[in-house]
Formats: C-alpha cells, structure tokens, sequence
C-alpha cells in the first residue's frame, strides 16, 4: 500500500481577478521507504504539492491520503497533531529560530509530546548525532554555517521519528560541498534509517541522489527513474505521545 | 513547564524593548498605586473618628475662634461627658521648609478623650507637669532627630514670636489615620502669652452614645445660636471628611490622571506585542509546520504578553507597596497612614491582566490565524 497517494487533486489560486490554476487532476502513488524527486520549471507547482502532502495547504479538489490518514478533510486541529507525528519539513531558507540554540530547535517537535526532559534531551542528541553536530549542540544558528544550519533542520525534521520527511529546496542555499553532506545524509536516513523522503529540487546532483524522480510540467508528471525502497528500521524508540 | 526556554527566547529577542515595556508597565502601575492610595488615605482621614466624639467649631468658620468659657456649657449638655479644646498654632521650625502641624490642646482633657494615641505613662507625666512641655509625634522626633528633654523652638506665624518647647514625651497612634507628624503643646502656654487670650479653636466632645449624637449637636448648636460666636457642631469624621473635601473632587483627578497613564501604557504593550509578533511571521510559521496548533500559538503569544505585564506590575506594585512603607512617606504630614492597600494592589493586578489580555489579544489571534503557505511565501 503506498503511504502518499494523491487521487486527482486539483489546485488553484486566485490572484486579484485572475484564476491560476496549478494542476488539474493530479494523481500518483508514493511508496513507503522510497526517495523521490520532485522536478520542474518554477511555478509547475512542485512545493505546493509537497504543502498539500504536508497538510499546509488544501486542494481545491480531489483526495490526499497519507499513510491511510485523509490530510484533506482533517481539521486545523487534527493537522497539527498528524503534522507532528508523521511530517518532517526541511526548507530552503532552513527556518531555524535564531533565539534558540541548535539543541533548543532540534527540541521543538518533542515539546508537543509527553516525553520527559531526560527523554527529549536523549533523543535531540541522538538526531544531532545523525547528522554529525553533537558538537554544536549550544551554538546558535549565527554560529553555524549554512550547511551545518541546513542539518540542525534536518535533525529537527528526524527527532520525532516521523514516517515522511519533506524536503523544499534543502540544497538551494548551500555551497557544492555543504549540498553534498547534506545529500549524502538523506541518502543514509533513506538508506539506514528507511525514512521516505520526498524533495523537491532544480539541482540535478540532488535528484540524482533519489531512486526515483518526477518532473512535474503543465499539471502533469513525467517518471524518470523507479529504484526499489530499503527496509524500514526506526531511528528510536517509538515517541511517547 | 517545557516551553520556558521558548518563551525566554522570545523574550529575550529584543532585550531592551522587552525591558522597555516591562518598565513602562511597572512604572505605570506604580502611578496608579500612588495616586490611588492617596485617595484611600484621604477617604481613611475622612472615614477617621470616634462615633462618640462631637466636634464644634465657630459656625462662621474654622479660622474663627470660640470663647473658651463655652467649655463649662458644653459640658453642662445632657449627654455630654468629656469636653477638651484646641488651637492651630501654625509655627515653623528652622527654615520652615519641612512642614508639620503642631497645635496647642488642653493637655489633660485632649489626652483623655484621644486613646488612639498611646504616650508612656511617665512622659505623660513629665508633659502634664511642663507648662512649656511639647508631645511629639512619633515620625517627627524621628525626623528631626529631636531627644526627650531637648528644647525645640518654633517661629509663630499666626501668633508671633519665637516659642521654645521642652520635648516632654512622644505619642504614637495606634490608628493610622491619626498624623505622626504633629508638635502638641499646653493651650496654657498659648493663653497666657497671647494678647487675645481665652480663645479656642474647636472643642471636642465626648458623648454618652452614638444614638444621641444629632440630637447633642443641635442642643448644642441651638446653645450658642444668639450669642456673638454660634456654633456648627458635628461629628468628628464629618469633622474631618471636611478637611478631604477642601482637596476638591481630588479622588476623581487621581483616577482620571491614573487611568489615563494606564491607557497610554497600554498602547505602548500592544504596540510591543504586536512589533514582536509580526517581525516573527516566519518563525510562527515554521512552528505551525512543526505541528504547533493555532491553540497553543495562541497561549504563547497570550503568555508572552502576560510575562511582560505581569513582570511589570510585579516591579510596579511591589516598588510602590515596600517605597512607601519602608520611607514612611507621609507627604510630610499631609497624608498620615500613607500605605498602598490590599484593594489597591488587587486592583492593579487586575490591571496587569487586563493589559496583557488587550495588549496580547491581537497578535495571539493573528498568530493563531496565520496562514502557514503565505506566511512563508510573503517571507521567503
């Protein structure tokens, strides 16, 4: 069974008197364990499609389903909660609040369950660990360069352990040598850790490092590579909710 | 509470504009305090006054005197059992600048009818027996740094010259609103030096019951009614509350005044709240995509503002309640039992909370609102 499935999902805008429409019965499968590209020419409608799996956004018709759950017709309410559980969101710009140190934002997600201090303290350590900060656990953003502020935000996307990680653009703001970390590092959470992970990317070095990519042009999608999903093996212990 | 870190963070983003507001909050509720409590101190003097205790002065006024040969008569009214006299003196010490009241009583009748101020027996003593003698305030020998057998001259201003007193005991009230403040000393001594002699300022009577008091008061009104010096007689706190009303409507200027810096310092913490919230747009969204719920941003932004507020009326109310408690600010007589009440602190904690609820209400709603996708878009 696949954990996204999107069943002719309509999207558009409105810009002052203008309708924009984005795509129009949009339909695809995303396997459980797999790594996926999402490609295509600005404006084709690549994040709002990852908004729309990530329960962000709505469409403006048709069905998101993820992992079983209907994203579309949940609550406010209920997308939180399902957001915390389930998504992790990296993007471009990395969205780490400078006030925090990188401990303090990799913390974030475990403040909304019932876990204890020692428990999140443990697990925060853990998915620095992952992404090889242990050392920079008190720095703030400023201290961190672009590469290392872009892996906090993957250690604060993994912490909760959710099921779908999301990925906006995560090279788009990083050197050639800090997009390389940070791509061999999805590699390894899909590889080791099972993690589906779904990116979004103009950089071909990035969708080549996913088994399976999808251009996304004038509303529809053309395959370009299908690769077999690893075995799931979780990073902890189940979170306590 | 595990959110702490998050809320200090956020706090802590712009120190000084957090400490700014916190200070403007803290600085207004510390007015608030002090103009109110001047209210409940003026309503406390008003409010003062034994229900057995009549007050007659010349019904032309209270600067015109009375013969003291009156007090025979008054004593002679059914119900009456106690009758004592007292003038203003008005004199100054030093360079006049540090006002206090000082009176001259006759002394053994006035200390008998006036329980609330507790003297030592042997300094009652050594007073009654100095025709020279003065009785002093507790917070005026304090002040001045007077002793007990010192001598301490006064300049009259109404009756003129200079007047040399031996500090012959100290009084203390045992009821706040009776003034610390004050010099008394023998009517005696103002008789016999003064070349209008045989007058007195007001009499204080003490009656058999509360019950009789209207009825004391007219007979003895209607006593004097045809002499040359009629009397107006009433009771003691309408005795005093008249003393409240020559400040004017002064409770409802202090509450104006209170609730205008109230209303300003409010618009400065909203305006803060909001500066605080907008120039996070992006992080609230990030926050919303985590999976904090409209609920819980709301809380934070709610908590946000109430740690300013709250922190602020913490510093105001507190610094106005220990200032004047541990100065022992009087307003140099003026305003004896000066101290912030409990009411008064409840209330300015209920204008805390009002504050952070008007102040944090806006931006908590926008934060709760927000829409995640446009909040990154419009950012990004």
């Amino acid at each position: 069974m696949a954990l996204v499935e999107i069943r002719d999902v309509s999207k558009s805008f409105r810009r002052d008197a203008e309708q924009i429409d984005v795509f129009d019965r949009l339909s695809m499968d995303i396997e459980p364990g797999t790594f996926t590209a999402l490609m295509g020419p600005s404006g084709s409608g690549k994040s709002t499609l990852l908004n729309l799996i990530a329960g962000l956004d709505k469409p403006t018709s048709g069905s998101v389903r993820v992992g079983g759950a209907e994203v579309s017709s949940m609550t406010p309410a209920q997308l939180a909660e399902w957001r915390s559980q389930n998504v992790g969101f990296v993007f471009q710009q990395f969205n780490l609040l400078p006030a925090l140190t990188a401990f303090q934002n990799v913390e974030l997600p475990l403040l909304l369950t019932r876990l204890s201090k020692k428990q999140r303290d443990e697990r925060v350590r853990i998915a620095l660990g992952v992404v090889g900060l242990d050392d920079r656990l008190h720095h703030y953003p400023r201290q961190l360069s672009g590469g290392q502020e872009q892996r906090v935000a993957i250690a604060r996307a993994i912490v909760a352990d959710p099921t779908l990680i999301l990925l906006d653009e995560p090279t788009g703001q990083l050197d050639a040598r800090s997009s390389q970390e940070v791509l061999a590092l999805l590699g390894r959470l899909n590889e080791e850790f099972g993690k589906t992970i779904i990116i979004v990317t103009h950089d071909p070095q990035a969708a080549a490092k996913a088994r399976r990519q999808l251009h996304l042009d004038k509303g529809t999608f053309v395959e370009q590579g299908q690769a077999g999903a690893p075995a799931a093996v979780p990073m902890a212990a189940g979170v306590a909710r | 509470m595990k959110f702490w870190p998050l809320l200090l963070a956020n706090l802590g983003r712009h120190k000084r504009r957090t400490l700014l507001t916190m200070a403007s909050v803290a600085l207004a509720l510390f007015l608030f305090a002090s103009l109110r409590t001047v209210i409940t101190t003026l309503k406390a003097a008003a409010e003062f006054g034994s229900a057995r205790r009549l007050v007659s002065t010349n019904a032309s006024g209270l600067i015109f005197p009375l013969p003291v040969a009156y007090a025979q008569r008054l004593a002679a009214v059914p119900g009456v059992e106690k009758v004592t006299w007292a003038n203003w003196f008005g004199g100054q010490y030093g360079d006049g600048k540090r006002f206090f009241a000082n009176f001259a009583v006759d002394a053994k009748t006035y200390l008998d009818l006036y329980p609330e101020m507790s003297v030592p027996a042997d300094q009652r003593e050594a007073f009654l027996r100095d025709r020279s003698g003065a009785l002093i305030g507790s917070r005026l020998i304090d002040l001045f740094g007077w002793k007990v057998g010192q001598n301490v001259t006064l300049r009259g201003t109404i009756f003129p010259g200079d007047w040399t007193f031996t500090v012959r005991g100290v009084y203390t009230p045992t009821d706040p609103a009776i003034n610390d403040d004050a010099l008394m000393f023998h009517w005696d001594y103002l008789d016999e030096r003064n070349d209008r002699s045989g007058l007195a300022g007001w009499y204080i009577m003490q009656i058999d019951s509360p019950d009789n008091a209207p009825r004391i008061a007219k007979a003895i009104d209607d006593l004097f009614r045809n002499s040359s010096a009629p009397t107006k007689t009433g009771t003691e706190q309408a005795f005093n509350a008249s003393f409240a009303t020559m400040w004017g409507n002064v409770g409802l200027l202090m509450n104006t005044i209170g609730m205008a810096v109230v209303f300003a310092i409010l618009l400065v913490a909203a305006n803060a709240m909001m500066m605080s919230a907008r120039e996070r747009t992006r992080e609230l969204a990030v926050l919303k995509t985590i999976g904090f719920s409209d609920r819980r941003l709301f809380g934070l932004v709610m908590l946000e503002a109430g740690a300013i507020t709250i922190t602020g009326a913490v510093l105001g109310l507190g610094a106005a309640k220990l200032l004047y408690k541990s100065t022992n600010f009087n307003a140099a007589g003026f305003l004896p039992g000066f101290d912030v009440t409990g009411p008064t602190l409840a209330v300015g904690g209920a204008i805390a909370l009002v504050l952070m609820l008007a102040s944090g209400i806006v931006p908590a709603m926008r934060a709760a609102r927000l829409p995640v996708v446009a909040a990154l878009r419009n950012v990004e």
